[in-house]
């Protein structure tokens, strides 16, 4: 969703061959040493390090910080609009409510948004992308048409109508819906880089020993494009991520819980601005921003370790 | 070229189809019955009160006929312009609510894509050809992409309006002015323009900018470019070709993009208070306004079709395979 797509992505609109597709598709099975090798590269690369290093930061004070802290997020912890202080290293809300535990509280339900967000986008383009890729004919054609479609419509907009009409409102069913709305683009870019695998000697010869379409797909034509296939499931995590950000700043956020875009939707609404109550506002929307620009930046040094052309050592 | 448009408008008339549908379909799938709401928002104590008021909306949306029949009455009442009333601002229709405020939406929209789009794509290419400059433009271009539409628009608000005091932070014009025809007026709705305009294109321009850099890098290490250079060709010639060919998906990413960033002009109106279709969308929720918020909706769906549509002639316009009938863009 972000327009920071993988760098394949926009090649393949246009219906070239993208500049990633070389090392997946070149790369044969991926042997164990491979992986070793891979490692070795990935732990060198200042760009994936420093990328791994904030977000699972971010990810252990989510996980962890609720354990050690005193107030839960809407409670009315302390004295209203307070600066932040060793009580509350972010301060406290027009209420008092302490906006660091909301803070934590919030990047949990960032980054179960984005799993599941992700992975719900991820298994549905991917999924659509090798059948039409590997299928073709009039399966691709239907497929495509579909892919086109949902392309167009502006999810966001769907999205807002959907979360509207529910009462209720929950961060997975939430993450489901941004997932069903995300995936066309990982379905044409897949299906472009299986159409080019279809052809291969190997899918040949697993084709002439009689397995099934699904195992070919499984075990022949998925390993080849793993590297891409991460690199996809990142950008698609960190889309999720905006996309609900969003969603919770119009006061669509979840019902039952704390997010980082409802804290900026409560900080606006209360006129955190006008007070100069910077510590509300600033925290959830400096957390998103590292949390997807790391993984963003992560995916450039990813793509250095999958790519040894791109290598700078 | 024709084979090429039919196909785009094959494509956009099932997709206008399925968004009219789909905004049609979800009120009705979703759970609770927006009639007992409206009146129990009435508050009202009688029965009798209450099963008059239930048996009026129910006739007033059509709620009583058979499913087929509303959903084709549906797009009668589209065809017609009529996208119902809205309850919020009764008894004003939904589409002149909606007309009202497109105007501020594109005041702002129109100007942020066009100017990211060039701008990112020009500092992109020249970042591609200076490592010094790549280092710098591209972990910020990555940050910038990756900051929530709001929240740099908060903090523009906060920055240059609250703390400054530079720019007005809420509204479309002065609440004490009147809309007219002068210059005072056009000055202050310039003056209240600046700062949503400006996050609206930041946060584009990341984007667009390290598209354009791999795009160039990718085009320079491709056969031609190294036919060119085995040939002699000045390293400008080369560039210049690389740019070209680099421009193709970045239109076609345009299109792609467009959802995203009226997504990011939404959010961004609400919090500069903005009067166009986002601030609408935010009134239409808090306010339960259900026909005022798909209205709306529509309304940019039917944009983003459109805007869509427009690019693809302008592709075709660029792209002579598409012309020719050879493979171009696909479909």
């Amino acid at each position: 969703m972000t327009a920071t797509q993988p760098t394949a992505a926009p090649g393949t609109e246009a219906g070239e061959q993208p500049a990633v597709t070389g090392p997946a598709v070149s790369g044969g099975r991926k042997a164990q040493g491979d992986v070793r090798e891979t490692l070795y590269f990935a732990l060198r690369n200042p760009k994936v390090l420093i990328g791994l290093v904030v977000v699972l930061g971010f990810l252990l004070l989510g996980l962890l910080g609720p354990l050690f802290l005193r107030h839960a997020p809407m409670d009315y912890a302390g004295p209203p609009m307070a600066p932040p202080s060793a009580d509350f290293p972010f301060g406290t809300t027009t209420f008092g409510q302490d906006v660091f535990a909301q803070f934590v509280a919030g990047l949990r339900s960032t980054f179960l948004v984005g799993l599941l967000g992700g992975g719900v986008a991820a298994v549905i383009g991917m999924t659509i992308g090798f059948v039409a890729g590997y299928r073709g004919g009039l399966i691709d054609e239907l497929l495509n048409m579909l892919t086109n479609v949902v392309l167009v419509i502006p999810g966001f907009v769907v999205l807002i109508i959907i979360n509207a009409y529910l009462g209720v409102r929950s961060v997975p069913m939430q993450a489901l819906y941004i997932g069903i709305f995300t995936w066309p683009w990982v379905a044409r870019a897949v299906r472009s880089q299986t159409l080019s695998l279809r052809s291969r000697d190997f899918i040949d010869l697993a084709r002439l020993s009689g397995v099934g379409v699904g195992t070919i797909l499984r075990r022949e034509v998925a390993p080849n494009m793993y590297s891409y296939l991460f690199m996809t499931f990142v950008l698609l995590f960190g889309g999720s991520i905006l996309t609900a950000a969003s969603l919770d700043f119009i006061g669509l956020g979840p019902t039952n819980a704390m997010s980082l875009g409802l804290m900026m939707n409560q900080a606006v609404q209360w006129s955190a601005l006008h007070l100069g109550l910077w510590w509300w506002f600033i925290p959830p929307g400096l957390g998103i921003t590292l949390i997807v620009g790391s993984l963003y930046i992560m995916n450039v040094g990813l793509d250095e370790v999958f790519n040894p052309k791109l290598r700078e050592m | 070229m024709r084979g090429y448009l039919a196909r785009k408008t094959l494509v956009y008339s099932l997709t206008f189809v399925v968004a009219v549908t789909l905004n049609w379909l979800i009120p009705r799938l979703m759970p609770g019955d927006p009639v007992q709401r409206m009146v129990a928002r009435a508050a009202v104590q009688h029965p009798e009160t209450i099963a008059s008021m239930t048996d009026y909306y129910e006739r007033t949306f059509g709620l009583d006929l058979p499913v087929w029949q509303q959903y084709l009455n549906y797009w009668a009442a589209l065809f017609r312009g009529d996208l119902g009333t809205s309850v919020w601002l009764f008894p004003a229709p939904v589409s002149e609510v909606v007309l009202d405020a497109v105007p501020y939406t594109l005041g702002i929209m129109i100007p942020a894509i066009l100017l990211s789009w060039v701008v990112g794509n020009s500092v992109g290419a020249m970042a591609a050809r200076s490592r010094w400059l790549d280092n710098v433009a591209l972990p910020i271009g990555y940050l910038i992409t990756a900051m929530p539409y709001m929240w740099l628009a908060i903090l523009l608000a906060w920055g240059f309006g609250v703390a400054l005091g530079w720019f007005p932070v809420a509204g479309g014009y002065d609440f004490g002015l009147v809309p007219q025809w002068s210059w005072s007026f056009a000055l202050d709705l310039l003056q209240h323009w600046v700062l949503p305009f400006l996050s609206l294109f930041l946060v584009a321009l990341g984007g667009w900018a390290i598209g354009m850099r791999n795009l160039i890098i990718y085009e320079l290490e491709s056969d031609y470019s190294n036919y060119l250079a085995a040939l002699g060709a000045p390293k400008r010639l080369i560039r210049k070709y690389a740019f070209r060919n680099a421009m193709l998906p970045q239109i076609t990413g345009l299109a792609l993009q467009l959802g995203t960033i009226l997504g990011g002009a939404l959010v961004t109106e609400i919090v500069f208070a903005y009067p166009g279709l986002g601030k609408l969308v935010l009134s239409a929720i808090q306010n339960q306004d259900f026909f005022l918020l798909q209205g709306t909706l529509l309304f940019v769906v039917i944009g983003v079709l459109l805007a869509n549509f427009v690019i693809d002639i302008v592709y075709v316009l660029v792209d002579p395979r598409t012309r020719t009938g050879l493979t171009g863009a696909t479909a």
